[in-house]
């Protein structure tokens, strides 16, 4: 039983939230540029890591609202919650979305280029 | 063979020992069903009293559509040769007098589908029997050694480090259940499971009062009474990715209630353990059984909720996939390459337990 802080009702039992898998995906913005690996890549694949995990959550039988979370799945600590379309304020939460292989994906630069 | 903790230790000794081969497509067919056979006989390869017991496996329907489902994959089950009956709830009430098939449930039994042929065995029996099996012809099992790396020459693996020293190898084949995509890592590859926890109990022994295995999708729960007249009940995972080993309390509350509303009976019962295991799922639901980008590396894992019922098809194809390299026709459809290619078993609704 995790006991997560949402940031605009407080700290809740988490069967009132729903989990959201892997934050910080993006959609590649020209998905037909991809190889058959690379969109394999950007559709299969998930961060599953044995330590600090970044992921979405909505308080679904709350306020209903979507936040980030960092989470060590050895241990279920959770380290911080943040905003969506925010990175993390500690410096390990961030130094996990930083070393994650997604942020030199393929999928992740195409939909980049679209955003730059 | 290197063990990290012993044998059957991990998800072996975990699981609620459930056997079926009802799954619906025909790539999931094949290797259960070659499982299930091997099953039958397994006792008497091993030498070993595995407890076999083709009790019956009956998996419950709570509305119209779950019936209508249910019909389809019985249909096609039998296509595949392998036995599957529609259930009616007086048929059901025949055969298991304790669960409430009345219509004021919440959730009522609206029928059900039993492959008699399915049933349970130790697992505990199975790990010593393999095990005994295997060191009778040679196989030396080492316990407490921890695999902490991979030694890999230009793409192609030379061995292993433990944590007892390391060992060489011209073949590495892995088998592991909860942490496959760490030890994946090691190797410098990734996969595409979600690792997260999946919880069972156990219940003081009473006298026999269930001889089939129960599952319902709908309502959640599975429950079977071991030899020692435990209840042995599971619960589904966790919605969220974890490494723990333990579960929330709130999906145990869930399968409880349901398991109390359909057997009014075990209401008074004491639980007298709980536990979880870690279970890396597919993103289809299906194992991996497979070649991996480093040459002469071989995994097999990503079983989910139910790696125990394929226990002797999975070893049986996967050490031939080992042995020439090459997999055989029951192996090929579950190697990695699916996930490029497109071709997933999608068998979300066959695993029956939520995921």
């Amino acid at each position: 039983m995790l006991l997560i802080n949402c940031p605009w009702c407080g700290p809740r039992d988490d069967a009132e939230f729903h989990y959201g898998g892997e934050a910080h995906i993006l959609r590649p913005a020209n998905p037909s540029a991809l190889s058959d690996e690379e969109f394999a890549e950007y559709l299969f694949l998930q961060q599953n890591p044995r330590g600090l995990h970044l992921e979405r959550w909505c308080h679904s039988d709350g306020c209903r609202r979507w936040f980030n979370m960092v989470r060590d799945t050895a241990t279920n600590r959770i380290l911080e919650v943040y905003p969506m379309g925010e990175l993390p304020s500690s410096q390990s939460g961030l130094a996990a979305w930083r070393n994650n292989w997604r942020r030199n994906s393929a999928a992740e630069r195409n939909a980049r280029n679209r955003v730059e | 063979m290197l063990e990290k903790g012993w044998i059957g230790g991990g998800n072996t000794g975990r699981n609620t020992t459930i056997i079926r081969s009802n799954y619906l497509w025909d790539e999931s067919a094949a290797i259960y069903e070659h499982a299930m056979k091997l099953w039958e006989g397994l006792s008497q390869e091993l030498n070993f009293n595995l407890m076999f017991s083709q009790r019956g496996v009956l998996t419950l329907a709570h509305s119209e559509h779950e019936l209508r489902e249910m019909r389809r994959r019985v249909e096609a089950i039998r296509l595949n040769g392998i036995d599957s009956d529609v259930l009616t709830p007086d048929e059901i009430k025949r055969l298991v007098p304790i669960m409430d098939t009345s219509p004021n449930l919440r959730y009522p039994v609206m029928g059900g589908f039993i492959q008699r042929r399915g049933g349970t065995a130790r697992h505990d029996a199975v790990a010593w029997g393999y095990a005994r099996a295997a060191d009778a012809r040679g196989v030396d099992i080492i316990q407490n050694c921890a695999v902490t790396g991979f030694r890999i020459d230009q793409g192609t693996v030379r061995g292993v480090e433990t944590t007892r020293g390391p060992i060489r190898a011209s073949k590495v084949a892995c088998v592991v259940a909860g942490h496959a995509g760490v030890v994946a890592e090691m190797a410098g590859f990734r996969l595409p499971v979600t690792s997260r926890p999946l919880q069972a109990l156990v219940s003081e022994p009473i006298k026999p009062i269930l001889d089939v295995v129960i599952m319902s999708n709908a309502v959640h729960m599975y429950v079977s009474q071991s030899d020692k007249g435990e209840m042995v009940l599971g619960a589904g995972t966790d919605s969220y990715n974890s490494y723990t080993q333990r579960g929330s309390m709130t999906v145990i509350e869930g399968m409880l209630a349901a398991a109390v509303e359909l057997f009014p009976c075990l209401s008074r019962l004491s639980m007298l353990r709980s536990w979880g295991g870690i279970v890396d799922t597919c993103p289809d639901a299906s194992p991996i059984i497979s070649r991996t980008p480093v040459r002469n590396l071989y995994f097999n894992c990503g079983w989910g909720t139910g790696g125990f019922k394929a226990t002797p098809g999975s070893g049986h194809v996967f050490a031939d996939l080992v042995a020439r390299d090459e997999p055989n026709a029951i192996a090929a459809p579950f190697s990695l390459d699916r996930f490029v290619g497109g071709y997933l078993i999608d068998e979300h609704g066959a695993a029956g337990v939520a995921h």
